[in-house]
């Protein structure tokens, strides 16, 4: 793990609401070019982990890193000083709050685990919308539509990246009307228009039926290469993390209990445990 | 059709209308309501577009409007009336401390500018608000300017609770044709630009359009002040149609008069908004006016018919359009030359259709 560069590396990330501990002292790296599976139960902290990671919560402690450069650092403050209950308290005192916008401009795009389309627009343009981000028009040279050739690169950007993930045909129908698998496709498209490092999916083969899951583990291994991407996701599809993971993390009630490849993390007690009980006869 | 040739048509079309609003100016008595019609039209148009930037393609549900048209009226009046009339104006205040004046079309513009200015501050708390909140302080920020103006001891600027009069006008209702038109295609320029779908994006999801890398904070402050630039440049017109500016015209039943042009055009249609903007001025300055007037038929008085009653019937009309018409004229469609060629079509090929049935 040593030789190669981690382009994220979360560290001893503890998130607290109010007196709950969602995520408890989570440490993890992800390394370029890798897939990163994280798993668990339901409840068990990973979107609260992802929703740490881009910027929509502030930590509660701990500090995580985006190619070596720190991007969200934070101590418990204020109330939280005297209710804080997870571990390393006072080991970060840097406070560091990146808004979500300012992370995907960093190069760490997400989909989420409920489809979040733009509803009333097209197919297309819900791509193109992904690529004002990258604009250096300001507001009155695109008003009077004096960037013509950057307004021109995008839209061309926007067909390209659709014709690669096939869904060039439907460009100009409502996002509403494709079919599920297809929509995810599309959260997918649009979250590489931003022109990501790292691709962060949140339960990305949810409400998925076993066809459209394997599609969606060769779409997610293609997009990798093609894009020279590192993905890092969530996911409940036993098969498809087992499949395509390089490593995979598991937490349960927030705590990190096993990590490893796909065969060690099925063989560890622990996780079987978190997964299937145990009897309680100690 | 091409998109050029479409330019083109569109552009031909409203030169004509021009044209024929000229026309009628000299065919017409100047008395007509027609020309009322058609100022006041093209004025709430231009305020009821800057409304759906912000409430039908921004998702701020916005209730401040009037507030900054009142700025843009009273910035405008301020800077235009001549300097030989400030004595007579401004008579309770030794002619205001104002000396100068500036040319129309830089008050009109400065009008709008400072409308964005307030709205830039007020934008700073308040647009962290959302949905009915930033409505509620909206809508008290326009009620506290519309105070602040009337308080005497801004007099020697705002004339305190007395009239702002002897402003230039206009006589023609190509004057602020020409003017909304700009402003109105100003608009759509914007809305139809990479930023325009952004605003679209936010109101659609804003965790989304966050986690797409658009600022929320600067685009709806972008949106907000915008929006409010236009809603000035509108409230200067609107000074100058009335002739006369007082601060307690700019109540809040303003903002509702505009909301409700925007609801029937269709949340989110520019056109939907320009042309119910005609039709409600229409209906409220002309059409329906007989409602307000004791009518007898022969020696029948007919009943209801009184002053008020036209309120009446505005407010059924607005119940029925939000439970039967939610959708409004032009829901978030666009009116275009090329729809209703489409239309034409479709009609000419569903009859030709019917006909082989038959």
């Amino acid at each position: 793990m040593s030789d190669k560069t981690n382009i994220l590396r979360v560290e001893n990330v503890t998130m607290q609401f109010g007196g709950v501990v969602a995520v408890d002292n989570l440490s993890l790296t992800v390394d370029e070019h890798e897939i990163v599976s994280l798993i668990g139960p339901n409840g068990a902290g990973k979107t609260t982990a992802f929703n740490v990671i881009t910027g929509v919560y502030a930590p509660t402690n701990g500090c995580v890193y985006f190619k070596d450069d720190m991007i969200l650092s934070n101590h418990p403050q204020g109330k939280m000083k005297k209710m804080y209950s997870g571990k390393n308290a006072g080991m970060y005192t840097r406070v560091m709050e990146k808004t979500p916008d300012q992370i995907t401009k960093l190069g760490l795009a997400r989909t989420f685990q409920n489809i979040r389309l733009f509803k009333t627009m097209t197919v297309f343009e819900n791509v193109l919308v992904a690529m004002h981000m990258r604009r250096t028009s300001n507001i009155f040279s695109a008003t009077f539509h004096l960037n013509g050739k950057e307004e021109a690169q995008m839209r061309a950007d926007a067909e390209n990246l659709l014709k690669v993930v096939g869904l060039y045909d439907e460009r100009d129908e409502n996002c509403t009307s494709l079919p599920y698998g297809k929509q995810r496709h599309l959260e997918i498209a649009r979250a590489l228009a931003t022109k990501p490092t790292l691709l962060l999916l949140d339960e990305p083969a949810a409400g998925m039926n076993p066809q459209e899951t394997d599609e969606l583990t060769a779409f997610v291994r293609r997009v990798r290469d093609e894009f020279d991407l590192t993905v890092f996701m969530i996911e409940h599809h036993m098969d498809l993390v087992m499949e395509i993971s390089d490593r995979i993390y598991v937490l349960d009630f927030g705590h990190t209990i096993a990590q490893g490849t796909a065969d060690e993390v099925q063989n560890n007690p622990r996780v079987i445990e978190a997964y299937l009980g145990v009897q309680a006869d100690a | 059709m091409n998109k050029k040739t479409n330019y083109i048509v569109s552009a031909a079309l409203l030169l004509g209308l021009l044209v024929l609003i000229f026309v009628l100016e000299h065919v017409l008595p100047p008395t007509s309501m027609l020309f009322v019609v058609l100022k006041k039209g093209a004025i709430y148009a231009l305020v009821a577009v800057s409304m759906n930037l912000l409430n039908g393609f921004t998702g701020l549900f916005s209730l401040g409007q009037a507030g900054f048209m009142l700025l843009g009226a009273y910035t405008y009046g301020i800077f235009t009336i001549p300097v030989q009339a400030r004595a007579s104006v401004y008579q309770y205040f030794d002619g205001g401390i104002i000396r100068f004046t500036l040319p129309v079309p830089v008050a009109l513009v400065l009008g709008g500018v400072v409308a964005a200015g307030f709205a830039y501050l007020i934008g700073l708390p308040v647009l962290r608000l959302k949905s009915d909140y930033l409505a509620i302080a909206t809508l008290g920020f326009a009620e506290i300017i519309r105070a602040i103006f009337q308080w005497d001891a801004l007099g020697p600027v705002t004339n305190g609770s007395n009239l702002l009069r002897k402003f230039p006008t206009f006589n023609s209702a190509i004057f602020p044709f020409v003017v909304a038109g700009i402003c109105i295609a100003i608009i759509a320029l914007l809305i139809n630009s990479t930023y325009g779908r952004a605003f679209k994006a936010i109101r659609d999801d804003e965790i989304a359009a966050e986690a797409m890398g658009i600022n929320l904070a600067k685009h709806k402050m972008e949106a907000f002040c915008i929006s409010s630039f236009f809603a000035g440049v509108g409230g200067a017109l609107l000074a100058m149609f009335q002739t006369t500016i007082q601060a307690s015209a700019f109540k809040s039943a303003m903002t509702y008069e505009i909301l409700l042009i925007v609801v029937i055009g269709g949340i989110g249609s520019i056109t939907g908004s320009v042309i119910a903007s005609f039709l409600f001025i229409g209906c409220s300055e002309w059409w329906l006016r007989f409602l307000d007037m004791d009518t007898y038929i022969g020696s029948f008085h007919v009943p209801l018919l009184r002053a008020g009653f036209r309120k009446v019937v505005f407010a059924v009309v607005i119940m029925a359009m939000v439970l039967f018409y939610r959708k409004g004229i032009m829901g978030d469609r666009e009116f275009s030359l090329e729809r209703i060629g489409n239309f034409f079509k479709n009609f000419g090929r569903k009859k030709t259709a019917a006909a082989k049935e038959d």
